[in-house]
């Protein structure tokens, strides 16, 4: 990575533990918003440009996690305990990927994008058709989770400002551990799958195990996304769980230029400000998205961010005998 | 369950599934033939619905819609593939599920801004208009009966297409091995604009003929798409026969689930996927791939 | 005395009703060069899939060093000391010929469960890659991307990351197609150093390499095999003769 690309971050970082400083509130809940988003792009990111598997139905963990904090409130009016509801909620998002990439990863290429869109179905019509979880209304929030640790609360969850900084917290960490998978062992494994699967199998590599673990890790991150976008929204209702939620969250991965955790974190920047500058701009803002979204394609392939390495050099494939 | 309603169940499964083939069936030719997974194709399913019921007010008879409907529908698909879907052939799945994915978009607001988004029915045509009895209480409407018969023709049609005609040699042939195809000296580019256009008219033809049994609405094409894809996953990619078993199926699984598990029948069908999955995860009529 | 690394007996696949391996046996041994030739649509390369487990045979067992490995996953059979290379080259073309070595390596050593260690800090895998790049002569190439490389030298790089696994058996399918005079020359030297400790199966057309190179001839010819032995026998065996060699080797 050359001197600029290195300091991004770095930059990136300083500007957003600053933000609060200067900017009011609706910019705090905004960017709140967005570092949110952003993990949940990196979680997938860690599926589609890490592994190479495409999954259309990631909202599927995200939205569990919500779902499970609404559940696992003593009830409606009464906060749960974030440091039990939180785990709690990771492990629902957790056990759920493991269940649902069992079976999908026993398929391949298109086949496996079309199953996880369909499980991830599954997932929407039991919250919607049933009571479980309000149906198709979906349930509020009513009191933010609490940190509180016997008489002491470290944190108060319902502070905008406290709220940005814990998320921000999510993000940096996030980040770290997905580099430092990247770079592992493990993370190798994962490129090696994304080029050429076939070639790691004959290696000895089982293949199989490496793309589950990938997915169940990626279903861990996007359930603490879920977890706290839920918390913000202050609500949770099947949309969370719907292939549009897989849809956006995959475009923004691509956006930013999949395949290096920073590209996910642009893209979910990008994506958000656009869906909300196309909003305003008009009643028929999906057709301004819909076209952004089919010039993005083909007019930058390699996303924002620079990914563009990885696609230049699928690029230069040689007819090779 | 008494024999009449049984049979009514049978009758609906029928028609479910053979609606439900003749969508599928346009999707797994796409895949096989050009290599091109399309999001969009629950939305040709949508506009054809659409059309059906813009057609009709115009014309005051649905018989005198479809012919249009469809020509309508080929055209479309035609210019669709020259445009935009030609620049997805070889490029990443990530980039077909996207672009089609905005397609989707572009088509819904198109839709909303073309007719808006209000629910419509479309009138029955007069001649059709009758049920038949069943049994010595209840009765069964016509038309539905038409529907299954219209999907029936079409389906038959398809079949002698694929088996007994050159273009439809080369469509199977494309299905299993595109470079051979291409080495042969066949416009690839063009028979894919066929295969395309050829899917689009299947799916507009289903929602025009379909329009009147059930409303419609703006968010029907996304149900659809969904189940496509349950039918070819089951079906295996680029088989039309698995297309037909694996649409019934789900007809069957799908009517009968909503009589006895009305809670849980929206699930049925992905539980069923879901053990085809354990048993055979390439489908169940896999073509040979080359 | 060489020993039998990977013994094949009675091997049968089936494709519906069509046998394209039909009761085929097969030993190889260490420090012996075994070549399969014959026709295109011999079966050839099914019986390597059989071999490396991408196939799972109908009929036969297969014993790896006295273990039976029909039927078992590729993977576990690469694990258990079986490396192959593929008809078209199969490497991971966006990484340099280093880490393509490196991460074969890996394959010994997983270690997937230590996050926190650094693939690239990993001695033991990176001084296997060096090594295997070395024995096939990629050395001074070793930064290069794959897709950067010749055709040759991808060929050579595939080798050599089957090398840095430390297989007993390596099935070769056509190493030396695609390539001319000289590179073919490079590699025939290689596969004669190669054979030390090692047991390797050779698919082959190059009849000139075949019989320059091989201890041990099989020829196939529609799913069986017709003759099998020393180059010699077979090329004097009159069946081979009639129905592929023909009038080509006058020997």
């Amino acid at each position: 990575m050359t001197g600029v690309r290195r300091a991004l971050p770095w930059l990136a970082l300083t500007l957003l533990v600053a933000l609060p400083g200067f900017a009011g509130k609706f910019y705090i809940d905004l960017f709140a918003k967005i570092m949110i988003m952003a993990v949940f792009a990196m979680s997938l990111d860690l599926l589609v440009g890490f592994t190479g598997l495409v999954s259309l139905g990631h909202a599927a963990f995200f939205g569990l996690a919500g779902y499970t904090l609404v559940l696992s409130a003593p009830d409606k009016y009464t906060a749960a305990s974030l440091w039990t509801s939180l785990p709690l909620a990771v492990a629902a998002s957790t056990l759920l990927a493991l269940a649902i990439g069992a079976l999908a990863l026993r398929t391949r290429g298109v086949y496996f994008i079309m199953v996880t869109l369909a499980f991830s179905q599954l997932v929407y019509f039991v919250f919607h058709d049933t009571k479980l979880g309000g149906g198709s209304d979906g349930a509020y929030i009513y009191a933010r989770p609490k940190a509180q640790l016997g008489p002491w609360t470290p944190i108060d969850l319902g502070d905008g400002t406290q709220f940005y900084y814990v998320v921000l917290a999510i993000l940096v960490v996030a980040f770290a551990f997905l580099r430092v998978l990247l770079a592992s062992r493990f993370g190798h494994a994962l490129s090696g799958i994304r080029s050429n699967e076939q070639r790691m199998r004959a290696l000895g590599f089982d293949t199989y195990a490496y793309k589950l673990a990938a997915f169940a890790i990626a279903g861990a991150l996007a359930g603490v996304a879920g977890y706290f976008a839920a918390i913000q929204f202050g609500f949770v209702n099947p949309e969370m769980l719907s292939w549009h939620e897989s849809a956006n969250v995959l475009l923004m991965v691509i956006l930013g230029g999949s395949g290096t955790a920073f590209g996910a974190i642009v893209g979910a920047f990008a994506f958000i400000l656009l869906e909300d500058a196309f909003s305003l701009a008009t009643r028929h803002w999906l057709l301004l998205m819909g076209g952004f979204v089919i010039a993005a394609v083909m007019l930058l392939p390699g996303g924002l961010a620079s990914a563009g390495e990885r696609w230049r050099h699928r690029a230069t494939a040689s007819s090779d005998g | 369950m008494d024999l009449s309603i049984f049979l009514i169940q049978v009758l609906n499964s029928v028609q479910y599934g053979l609606t439900l083939f003749l969508v599928a069936s346009g999707l797994t030719l796409i895949f096989g033939i050009m290599g091109v997974i399309n999001l969009a194709h629950g939305s040709f399913y949508m506009l054809g619905a659409y059309a059906a019921y813009t057609l009709t007010s115009l014309t005051g008879n649905l018989f005198l819609a479809i012919a249009p409907g469809v020509a309508l529908a080929i055209v479309f698909g035609y210019v669709l593939e020259w445009i935009f879907v030609s620049f997805l052939y070889e490029r990443s799945h990530l980039q077909q599920v996207l672009l089609t994915y905005g397609l989707i978009l572009v088509f819904e607001d198109l839709r909303s801004l073309a007719v808006g988004d209000d629910v419509h029915g479309v009138a029955v045509p007069a001649a059709l208009s009758a049920s038949i009895p069943l049994g010595s209480t209840m009765t069964y409407p016509v038309y539905n009966l038409c529907i299954s018969a219209a999907c029936l023709v079409v389906a038959a049609l398809l079949f002698v297409l694929l088996r007994h005609t050159r273009l439809g040699m080369m469509i199977r042939a494309g299905a299993s091995n595109r470079e051979m195809v291409r080495s042969l000296g066949i416009d690839v580019g063009m028979l894919f604009r066929i295969v395309f256009a050829l899917g689009v008219a299947l799916a507009a033809f289903a929602g025009m003929v379909a329009a009147p049994a059930s409303s419609v609405y703006p968010g029907m094409g996304n149900q659809v798409l969904i189940l496509c894809f349950v039918v070819v996953v089951i079906g295996g990619i680029g088989s039309v026969t698995g297309a037909l078993v694996a649409a019934l199926l789900i007809g069957f699984v799908d009517t009968f689930g909503k009589v006895f598990l009305p809670d849980y029948s929206g699930a049925l069908v992905y539980l069923l996927m879901a053990v085809v999955l354990v048993w055979r995860p390439a489908g169940l009529f896999r073509e040979t791939t080359a | 005395m060489a020993e039998t690394a990977l013994l094949a007996r009675g091997l049968t696949r089936r494709f519906g009703g069509l046998a394209a391996v039909r009761d085929v046996s097969l030993a190889l041994k260490r420090g012996s060069i075994h070549a399969l030739i014959g026709p295109n649509g011999a079966g050839k390369s099914t019986l390597v899939n059989l071999l490396s487990g991408e196939l799972a045979p109908s009929e036969g067992t297969i014993l790896l060093e006295g273990r039976a490995i029909a039927g078992m996953p590729p993977y576990r059979i690469a694990r258990l000391g079986v490396g192959r290379t593929f008809q078209r080259s199969n490497v991971f073309r966006d990484m340099t010929a280093l880490e393509n070595c490196r991460l074969a390596a890996q394959a010994r050593h997983p270690r997937s469960w230590a996050l926190h260690e650094r693939a690239q800090a990993c001695g033991p895998s990176i001084e296997a890659a060096s090594r295997a790049l070395a024995a096939v002569e990629l050395g001074p190439r070793a930064s290069v991307i794959a897709a950067a490389l010749s055709h040759g030298e991808r060929r050579a790089l595939e080798i050599a990351m089957c090398l840095a696994t430390e297989p007993a058996v390596l099935l070769l399918d056509e190493p030396l197609a695609g390539m001319g005079p000289e590179e073919s020359q490079r590699v025939l030297a290689l596969l004669r150093r190669l054979r030390t400790g090692r047991a390797m199966l050779l698919v082959e057309h190059d009849m000139d390499a075949v019989f320059a190179l091989a201890d041990v001839i099989t020829v196939m010819a529609d799913g069986v095999v017709l003759a099998s032995g020393t180059p010699e026998a077979v090329r004097n065996d009159a069946a081979v003769r009639e129905a592929y060699l023909g009038e080509a080797l006058t020997a």
